[in-house]
């Protein structure tokens, strides 16, 4: 199998960061937001697991730290989620906008 | 004696009001407390003087306590005469204050608690021999005021309760530059060796006039004086018989025993221009207070001119004028609780301060008018009571310096008292004297509580006008040494 | 030498009596509280008469005035080693004349008032206050340190006040009361300063002391304090003129003298005893205490005569236009003590301190007669419930002891012979003649005018066409027993050898009639009391007043010559808005103004801060990415 030069694989993992940033600025749906949060930690993982593959062979930091990322969104899911399904009580809505006053 | 009682003694109050959810307890907690500080002051004065004529020292009881010591901080309280009759005062205008504030129904509890609290914290002030500890009470004396004025208070409560706190962290903060500064240049906190090492005199230029504004903030010091009227023209009566009796008296003694007790060849050069403000604090709080018609505010900014006489003395700088201001800073104390009590009184009966509202009032509430009535001959300096005392050591203090300006400051301060007496009869004149204004034929005169207040308060400054010697013995040496050690000092170099 | 405790009987029987009335005025029956403070002042009196006459008969005058004897000492307020104020008692022949004429007048007055104030709700706290003021008084006279007379200057003060103000629902009596207390509070501000003027150059306060050294020109601090000098004074000129301005309040000197006339609202006995007897002479009694410093400079003293001068004949002037009894009194009583202040004035430079007597002597003699001519005044009120006198007439039917009374104060106001006023006023004639010919002039013409006013009043009271009153009630004999010993004391007092117990230098006058002198001033008497029979004497002639008013003096005269419009413009056009509103204005807009500046200005800083805190979750995020993206360039391409 011809190898994939680590350069693509980079500008995926930019592509899909970016895109999950737009997504973050854009969306006022909450679970939407949550979505992109979700990406771009996808392509930070993309990234570290790549580096490791390519740079540092021999090394296993990088695994590890993305496997730490992996865990650590799992849990940020659950809360997000919990909170979402706990403002969509109080609002019926998963807007944003609708949820602004923190800061009072 | 453990001067950790008169911490403690507030404190367990406090905590027994807090823990009482009955108001019928939280009261006499709070009268049972403040009465047993005043046991306890008077107590410790006997044994202070018994300890001063065996041993004259500079401070007496002295405790110490380790507190941050990466720091050199240490807690550490004890007394000399001075701060003894400041005590005094904080326990006599304490008590004054619950028994004024007997049938407070809104909040009693966190009212009381708040109350007893704040003589917590003179008390700390007064004794702390540690400018840190100094410092910390200060801060812990602040904070009650401003609950007690934002939800208790009348009026534009939330902004005078605002205006007050922010205006006296102000002074805080800039105590607080001083002090810092001096811990960088001593490398302690510690009065007593502070009162030994030489400050340079570029610091002292430097640093002084922190320290001395920041105290003056709480001292009504023109122009840092604006807190005052709205401040205590919205607090409660107790609250405003505390803040001008005691509160205000945390400025001028901070301003004797930390900023001219420490820098005194800064105090000699920055003396022309405390005079200079106070002088004017005197004489246009006086004219000022001519255009109240509010009682409070009329009293409110008669305090000013009167806790000039306090920066006067301290701004003199001799013996006789420190000697003055102590003697005022304790009789403005006691007259001006005494006259908030009595405004309080008639407010709570006829819920107007207005003057031209009110009149006649001698005719059905004798006791209360007449009580208003002492309290304004007192404010005008009549013999006999404790103003005249204060006010005449303060003018002969200032008379003894020869500067021509200084003369005509120190005759301006004395115009102050026709001014005074102008305001006081004009006030006395329409709300207790004259007519029965209409509105007010079925009030009823005042009761036990406060009766026992104004007669707490009458007896001190009765005490205290008509034998001034016993204060005098009391604080005389004090003031003494505290001009004598500054001024050894200035010879020294 | 008197007994200390003899003294302080006096002294603090009057203080009990205030201290009991004051504090159970409610609780006692109102008839005891009179009596019993009547009781307290009799005893008073009793002592001080026997004092007075221990020591001027018994043990003769151990010295001239101003020769003092501390006999009770105790420092009270200590200001430095050298300034203190001592409450001392100090003896010496014008204490125990002062204490006499005191107590005396003070238990009549109590006496008269038993009856007078019947009634009264507030019966009780009036002897209460009478008290006080008894007490205060006689501690200035008493007072052997200078503090110490300010002190009890301040209470006398204080004690007139609540005594003008006693019919305290009364708005003119209030007035009167505040006015009295300011002016005087005023001119106490010259006397506070004077003190520490006098006290900082004499470097003591005890009065024997600054006598001593301030009144002694080979005395190093004499030659300091009159060589620093100040807008041409010197120090000592100063000081002394500024004592002299707290005397000339409190004694109603020209021209602080417009509160007395209104103080004249309170109860006709007290001012028999404050507004007549004692008070208003305390300025005189100040000067007399200090003479020996006053003497040694002529400027001084020549202002203390012409103030005094010009009181007396400005003050007879007003009285002669006045249609109210009391108030015709008061300007009487302003001219008396003007006749006081000219003649402590010129003694310096007439024969041997003449005027010093004098002066002492006609404020000995005025006591008596003008403390009856009040309370006599007082009686006619009783009866006619009003002051004015166009509503009195031929009372003389009504009240026969009063009129007989009254007619012999008269006369003796007017300096017939051979009644105390004579004598007196002879002397200051006298010292006046020989000191200095324009004083004795004026003195002479306003010893004219003071007879016909005096007679006028007389003349319309009780002559004249009958008033229509229905006696109700006659005095009751309470009051004519004060009446009775005062009218006493007028015809005798006279005759007492007063030169040679109270002179300055330790020299004594003896008082000879010398009737070629005396023709002048009884003839110039004689004549004011004729125009006086002739103008008011006959009911028919009662319009003829109002025919002068048309004349522009008369009525300037009658205004009382503006002076108290004057003050008023003053205080209301000049010190109120033109100091005291713009003060009252700069303090709330442009002190507190600029707390609000600083206080407006961090507000607006955290406006600016505050709008980012907007609680929109892709704002944060933006400033996020923002701040990275900016770190991230900072650290990669500006970071060196």
């Amino acid at each position: 199998m011809q190898h994939v030069p680590l350069l693509h694989i980079l500008i995926v993992s930019t592509a899909l960061f970016f895109i999950g940033m737009y997504g973050m600025f854009t969306r006022r749906n909450l679970i939407t937001i949550l979505m992109s949060l979700e990406l771009m930690l996808n392509s930070v993982n993309i990234n570290l697991a790549a580096f490791q593959r390519y740079l540092y062979p021999q090394q296993t930091d990088g695994i590890f730290l993305s496997l730490f990322i992996i865990i650590i969104a799992a849990a940020e899911a659950a809360i997000a989620i919990a909170i979402i399904i706990h403002l969509y009580r109080t609002y019926h809505s998963v807007d944003v906008e609708d949820a602004s006053e923190l800061k009072y | 004696m453990n001067l950790l009682q008169f911490l403690a003694v507030p404190l367990v109050t406090c905590l027994l009001i807090a823990g009482t959810p009955r108001a019928v307890y939280n009261r006499m907690f709070a009268l049972v407390g403040t009465a047993v500080q005043l046991f306890l002051v008077i107590y410790l004065i006997r044994q202070f003087i018994a300890a001063r004529i065996q041993q004259p020292a500079e401070v007496y009881f002295l405790q110490q306590f380790e507190w941050f010591p990466t720091w050199g901080i240490q807690f550490q309280i004890g007394v000399d005469g001075i701060s003894l009759s400041m005590m005094l005062l904080t326990a006599l205008v304490v008590l004054a204050g619950v028994l004024v504030s007997w049938n407070q129904e809104k909040m009693s509890r966190e009212f009381f608690f708040l109350l007893v609290f704040l003589s917590l914290g003179a008390y700390g002030f007064f004794m702390s021999r540690d400018i840190f500890t100094l410092f910390f009470f200060l801060e812990l004396a602040v904070l009650p005021k401003f609950l007690l004025i934002g939800i208790w208070g009348s009026g534009r409560k939330e902004y005078s309760a605002m205006k007050l706190a922010l205006m006296l962290m102000a002074g805080s903060a800039l105590v607080f530059i001083g002090l810092a500064a001096i811990y960088q240049q001593a490398h302690s906190f510690d009065l007593a060796i502070l009162s030994r090492h030489a400050f340079p005199v570029s610091f002292q230029y430097l640093f002084f006039p922190f320290l001395f504004l920041g105290f003056g903030f709480f001292a009504a010091l023109f122009p840092f004086h604006t807190w005052v009227p709205d401040g205590h023209a919205s607090a409660p009566t107790a609250a405003s018989m505390f803040l001008a009796g005691v509160s205000m008296k945390l400025g001028g003694y901070g301003c004797l025993r930390v900023a001219s007790f420490l820098m005194p060849e800064a105090a000699q050069y920055y003396g022309p221009a405390i005079i200079a403000l106070s002088a004017i604090a005197i004489f246009y709080g006086a004219f000022v207070t001519l255009m109240q018609t509010d009682l409070k505010y009329m009293n409110a900014y008669s305090s000013v001119s009167h806790c000039g006489f306090v920066m006067l003395g301290i701004g003199i700088f001799n013996v006789t004028s420190v000697n003055g201001a102590v003697l005022q800073m304790i009789s403005h104390g006691l007259m001006t609780a005494l006259f908030f009590a009595a405004i309080g009184m008639i407010y709570e009966r006829t819920h107007t301060r207005q003057v031209n509202e009110l009149g006649g009032l001698l005719k059905n509430m004798p006791i209360i008018s007449t009580v208003f009535i002492l309290a304004g001959l007192c404010s005008l300096g009549l013999p006999g009571m404790s103003g005249f005392v204060a006010e005449m050591t303060v003018f002969t203090g200032a008379w003894q310096n020869t500067s021509g300006w200084i003369r005509l400051a120190t005759i301006l301060s004395c115009a102050s008292i026709v001014v005074t007496a102008v305001y006081i009869l004009r006030a006395a004149g329409k709300a207790v004297m004259g007519p029965l204004a209409a509105g007010w034929q079925n009030l009823k005169d005042a009761a036990w509580q406060e009766q026992l207040a104004a007669g707490l308060l009458l007896v001190g400054i009765f005490v205290m006008g008509l034998a001034p010697f016993l204060l005098q013995y009391l604080t005389g040496n004090e003031a003494d040494g505290l001009v004598r050690s500054a001024s050894s000092q200035l010879i020294n170099k | 030498m008197p007994n200390l405790y003899t003294i302080l009987t006096i002294l603090l029987f009057p203080l009990v009596s205030f201290l009991l009335l004051g504090l159970t005025s409610r609780r006692i029956p109102k008839n005891l509280a009179g009596l019993f403070a009547t009781a307290m002042m009799l005893i008073s009196t009793g002592a001080s008469l026997m004092v007075a006459f221990n020591y001027f008969t018994l043990a003769p005058a151990t010295g001239h005035a101003g020769n003092f004897e501390t006999i009770f000492r105790f420092p009270w307020l200590v200001f430095n080693e050298k300034l203190s104020i001592d409450v001392c008692i100090v003896i010496d022949p014008l204490t125990i004349m002062m204490l006499v004429v005191v107590t005396f007048v003070s238990a009549m007055v109590h006496i008269f008032s038993l009856s007078y104030m019947k009634g009264e709700e507030r019966f009780t706290t009036y002897f209460a206050f009478l008290g006080l003021f008894t007490f205060s008084m006689l501690g200035l006279v008493l007072a052997g340190n200078l503090f110490q007379i300010y002190i009890c200057w301040e209470l006398v003060g204080v004690s007139s006040f609540l005594l003008i103000g006693y019919y305290f629902t009364k708005p003119s009596a209030i007035a009167a009361a505040k006015k009295a207390f300011i002016v005087t509070r005023f001119a106490d501000l010259g006397f506070l300063i004077g003190i520490l003027v006098l006290s900082y150059y004499g470097e003591s306060l005890d009065i024997a002391t600054l006598l001593q050294r301030l009144g002694n020109s080979s005395d190093g601090r004499f030659q300091s304090a009159s060589a620093a000098s100040f807008l041409g004074l010197s120090a000592l000129a100063w000081g002394l003129l500024l004592v002299f301005v707290g005397g000339a309040g409190k004694s109603a000197m020209f021209p602080l003298h417009i509160w007395l006339p209104d103080a004249m609202e309170g109860p006709t006995p007290v001012s028999a005893l404050i507004h007549a007897a004692t008070m208003v002479v305390a300025g005189v009694f100040l000067v007399a205490r200090l003479f020996g410093m006053f003497i040694l400079l002529p400027d001084v003293m020549s202002v203390i005569t012409f103030i005094g001068l010009f009181s007396a004949s400005f003050a007879a002037v007003i009285a002669c236009t006045q249609t109210d009894i009391k108030r015709i009194l008061a300007y009487s009583t302003m001219s008396q003590i003007g006749y006081m202040m000219f003649s402590l004035g010129i003694s310096n430079s007439g024969d041997h301190y003449l005027g010093y007597t004098a002066s002492l002597f006609h404020l000995f003699t005025h006591a008596f007669f003008k403390s009856l001519l009040f309370l006599g005044a007082g009686a006619v009120i009783h009866l006619v419930h009003s002051n004015e006198v166009e509503k009195m007439g031929g009372l003389r039917k009504h009240l026969p002891l009063v009129h007989l009374s009254f007619l012999i104060a008269c006369l003796a106001i007017a300096g017939v012979f051979p009644l105390a006023g004579f004598y007196s006023k002879e002397e200051i004639l006298l010292a006046a003649f020989s000191a200095n010919r324009f004083v004795f002039g004026v003195a002479l013409l306003t010893a004219g005018l003071t007879a016909f006013y005096m007679f006028r009043l007389y003349f319309l009271i009780f002559w004249g066409k009958p008033a229509d009153i229905t006696p109700h009630h006659h005095g009751s004999w309470l009051m004519s027993i004060p009446l009775l010993l005062l009218t006493g004391c007028t015809i005798v007092v006279g005759w007492l050898p007063f030169g040679s117990h109270i002179s300055w230098g330790g020299i004594t006058h003896h008082s000879t009639i010398n009737w070629l002198f005396s023709a002048a001033p009884l003839g110039i008497s004689a004549f004011g009391i004729a125009i006086a029979y002739i103008k008011y004497a006959r009911p028919s002639d009662r319009t003829s007043s109002s025919d002068s008013a048309q004349n522009w003096l008369y009525r300037a005269a009658f205004k009382k010559f503006y002076i108290d419009e004057l003050y008023l413009w003053i205080t209301h056009s000049i010190l109120t808005p033109l100091v005291a509103r713009p003060f009252a204005w700069f303090d709330r807009n442009i002190v507190d103004g600029l707390i609000h500046v600083v206080a407006d200005g961090v507000a607006s800083c955290y406006y600016l801060f505050r709008k980012m805190q907007s609680g929109k979750l892709q704002d944060y995020l933006l400033y996020f990415m923002g701040g990275i993206a900016a770190w991230m360039i900072f650290f990669f391409y500006l970071w060196k």
